[in-house]
């Protein structure tokens, strides 16, 4: 019989970044006995690496914004596919959740007034992102991570969930291994909180780190939650392309919103071919504007003129990148050139972007406040996840709540800079009153040792067989599979070897072999963490065959542009009896008090 | 164009192991991160060792290269003298858990016990006002990472095991950064004296010199908080003030 430590708790919070932690807070205020799991340390979490900033419409820099804007801007950039009550409660909220964050020790950068300053980023109208220069991921989980500490809150670092139980429909436990021991916990919990970000990690060139796995998205599928608009992934324009070794590293939408410019190998700057027709009046049209545009903002001043084409939303631009390679006239390492270094002076550089100088210094021997980068599309982010009802952040499975990245939603079919990290508090705050709530009203539900031990039966299984597969070339192969099949542009037959492929991917993932203890064993974690890859990358596949057209972070190369048709349904994945099922699901309806700021879009 | 470089390798659990020798083929732009994934990929799957964001963010990735404290993903091999066998070791003020990791948990104990940030009351609009040149000092301290360099490389913690009586570095820092925060009304001058015993410090400033946010932890951090406390409890006429005072 397996060994494991049993804990109770009212609520359980999966993930501690940003929309873990501001559960837990949440939680643990309203008296909730809460307790937040960690793949990693805390205050390591993904958060840490948001460099640009919170989007909140505070009207610190500009008080034409409202947060009707915000609305209208993140639906537009979400091609209208958002929940429309999701981006209507995170435009309404975010001012005070940022606040709620400086009333914590935040330390934002200042307007001349000393308010919280904010910044101008791809697709929002008004500079409405709060900031710390280019780490503001960082001031945001610090803040949370010293707050959460002083709270009600038990922590649990570097321990990995591996499965969900349910009682009578309900959600009651979850089965978690620490990583430092490899010995097993069993969480009996009232209602469980997902908060563990997106699944990156499935392809090859990526900003994400290890953790992102897709644990969440797959632990809820497996308990029988639905997923929604799967197919849409965000491919950040600007990723590093050299040295290979740091191929997909971030680099800051920052740069472009301080009026870095890309050019082609030609030195031409591309992105004014590229203008899509719904945004023509959002942009400028000539460089001279553009250029105006920079030198307001560069001097403090509430832009006059319309922004440069480089603060397209993300689809756009990475998408561009893309075609100019595709053309011939990428910079040297496949990518294109972004310029800062003759748009603004080398100190303003190293303090509006003091990561991206120290990152481009020590990494590439880049020097940014005298050549350009070279940069290329990476995958960043999934629009895509867990289904849950806006108010309360609640899945369909009772008990289960998801937050952040994980859940879906909020962001339709491409996600705007700076509306992740207020999506986090907005919605990690809901989700930890929503569970606190839930668990008021229930009582922890019956597990049998039965279903824990055949659980961890299943986790130690890669450990019993002689023989078997490395991890880690299962691993490498699945993402460059997703890459090529799955990525930034697709294609129907693409796609239908991607799922054929898949199954294969599955069983070897179900046949990995691993040596050595189970304490702090990397080739173990990577083979859990495999498990979940594969049902987001089926999920992935799958709604993105369905899907023929072409819309935010999803690009068919067979359906090039828009379709009416699918502009009015999400797809929604759901599990029947262990297999993959696809719905198409009309779009809520917009009720008419905000039909008009959508239709102005 | 591709070469190998002979890597020594820290492996073993709980402080009993050795450096073991890994050849290993290595490209243009590697860093020492880079090798240890390559390692774990074809040689040895459970080589144990923290990494999150590979790009200097998030301080996961600690340990001693060539003797030296260092991130392993902003360590670039090609300014390693690669003549000579590289070594990999694990930070060695904390306890050994298995190859590179170490048992970092005293730290988050430590900011355990520091009083959390307290704000003054907000302005009558709901807002809070301060100025970008009064936040400039503590943002430096806010750079932290927490990859606890600074803490495996300061003496009183290495050498002389003081972490019952002393925050070190990294915590000095943020009690450095509440302290200079314009908005917080709290006072930890005793708790910086004898909690946190700032006054163990003696200004070698190796955390300085190993910090890869360069923070000027003992300069701008250190430095203030002693002479705050040496202003409150050794001030010559301060203290006659007290005696007099029957405080």
């Amino acid at each position: 019989m397996a060994n494991f430590t049993k804990h109770e708790f009212d609520v359980l919070v999966v993930g501690a970044g940003g929309a873990g932690l501001r559960a837990a807070i949440e939680s643990a205020a309203l008296g909730a006995k809460t307790a937040v799991v960690m793949k990693s340390l805390l205050g390591k979490a993904h958060t840490v690496m948001a460099e640009g900033g919170a989007a909140a419409a505070m009207r610190n820099a500009d008080d034409r914004d409202s947060w009707q804007t915000h609305f209208r801007d993140t639906m537009k950039g979400g091609k209208q596919l958002n929940y429309f009550r999701m981006a209507e409660l995170h435009a309404k909220e975010a001012p005070d959740r940022i606040q709620e964050l400086e009333d914590w020790g935040a330390v934002f950068d200042r307007t001349p007034s000393g308010l919280i300053n904010q910044r101008n980023f791809g697709g929002h109208t008004y500079p409405r992102l709060a900031h710390v220069g280019d780490r503001t991921g960082l001031e945001m989980i610090r803040t949370l991570q010293d707050k959460v500490v002083h709270m009600n809150a038990e922590i649990f670092m570097e321990t990995t969930i591996t499965h969900l139980f349910k009682t009578g429909g309900k959600i009651s436990g979850a089965l978690a291994y620490s990583r430092t021991t490899g010995e097993f916990h069993l969480f009996r919990a009232k209602a469980i909180v997902l908060a563990t970000g997106g699944g990156g990690k499935a392809f090859a060139i990526t900003s994400n780190s290890w953790e992102y796995s897709g644990d969440g998205q797959a632990l809820a599928w497996r308990a029988g939650a639905e997923l929604l608009d799967m197919e849409f992934i965000q491919f950040h324009p600007t990723g590093m392309v050299w040295p290979l070794s740091v191929r997909g590293t971030l680099v800051t939408e920052g740069v472009r919103g301080e009026g870095g410019v890309l050019l082609n190998k030609d030195g031409r700057r591309f992105m004014f071919d590229y203008i899509p027709e719904a945004f023509k009046n959002d942009v400028a049209a000539t460089e001279q504007e553009a250029n105006q545009w920079v030198a307001e903002v560069a001097a403090g001043k509430r832009a006059t003129v319309r922004r440069p084409p480089e603060l397209l939303t993300r689809d756009v631009v990475a998408r561009s990148i893309r075609a100019e390679v595709q053309a011939g006239r990428g910079s040297p390492h496949g990518g294109a050139f972004l310029d800062i270094a003759t748009r603004r002076n080398a100190s303003d550089i190293q303090r509006k972007l003091p990561s991206m100088y120290h990152q481009f210094k020590q990494l590439a021997n880049v020097d940014i406040t005298k050549e350009p980068m070279e940069v290329g599309p990476t995958c960043h982010y999934m629009m895509g996840g867990i289904r849950v009802e806006a108010e309360t952040a609640m899945s369909t499975v009772p008990g289960l709540f998801a937050a952040g990245e994980v859940a879906a939603g909020l962001h339709g079919a491409n996600r705007l800079g700076g509306n992740s990290l207020s999506d986090l508090l907005v919605f990690g705050r809901r989700a930890g009153w929503g569970a606190s709530e839930y668990a008021k009203k229930e009582s922890l539900g019956a597990l049998s040792d039965q279903e824990v031990e055949a659980a961890i039966a299943e986790n130690l299984s890669c450990f019993g067989r002689s023989s078997g597969e490395n991890p880690y070339t299962v691993h490498r192969e699945l993402q460059d599979m997703m890459q090529d099949h799955v990525g930034i542009v697709r294609i129907e037959d693409e796609l239908k070897t991607a799922l054929k492929l898949l199954d294969e991917f599955e069983k070897r993932v179900q046949n990995v072999h691993v040596s050595g203890a189970r304490a702090y064993n990397p080739g173990w974690n990577l083979a859990m963490d495999l498990r979940s890859m594969i049902v987001i990358s089926r999920a992935i596949a799958l709604a993105a065959l369905e899907r023929r057209e072409s819309r935010g972070g999803h690009s068919r190369i067979d359906y090039p542009d828009y379709d009416k048709q699918f502009s009015k349904i999400n797809h929604i994945i759901t599990n029947d009896n262990g297999k993959m099922v696809l719905r198409a699901a009309a779009l809520p309806v917009v009720p008419e008090e905000l039909k008009k700021f959508v239709e102005e879009a | 164009m591709s070469r190998s470089v002979l890597m020594k390798v820290y492996r073993g659990e709980q402080g009993k192991g050795g450096l073991l020798d890994y050849n290993v083929p290595i490209d243009d732009g590697m860093v020492v991160l880079d090798v240890i994934h390559r390692i774990q990929a074809t040689d040895a799957p459970d080589l144990a060792c923290r990494w999150n964001c590979k790009a200097g963010k998030c301080g996961s990735c600690s340990a001693e290269v060539n003797g030296k404290p260092s991130l392993m993903c902003m360590t670039r091999m090609d300014t390693l003298d690669q003549s000579k066998p590289i070594t990999v070791e694990p930070l060695q003020t904390f306890p050994h858990v298995r190859d590179l990791v170490t048992d970092v948990s005293w730290n988050y104990t430590i900011n355990k016990k520091i009083v959390p940030f307290t704000p003054r009351p907000k302005d009558a609009d709901g807002k809070q006002r301060m100025y970008q040149y009064e936040v400039d000092r503590v943002q430096e301290f806010r750079k932290c990472i927490e990859c606890f360099l600074c803490q495996d490389v300061c003496h009183v913690l290495r050498n002389h095991g003081k972490h019952e009586e002393f925050a070190g570095p990294r915590f000095l820092a943020r009690l450095a950064s509440l302290e200079m925060h314009p908005l917080d009304v709290a006072d930890r001058l005793a708790h910086i004296k004898d909690g946190a015993s700032v006054g163990f410090c003696n200004i070698t400033k190796c955390c300085t010199e190993v910090c890869p946010e360069h923070i000027h932890i003992t300069d701008n951090a250190i430095i203030p908080l002693k002479e705050r406390v040496a202003d409150r409890y050794y001030d010559p006429l301060q203290m006659l003030f007290r005696v007099l005072g029957g405080k």
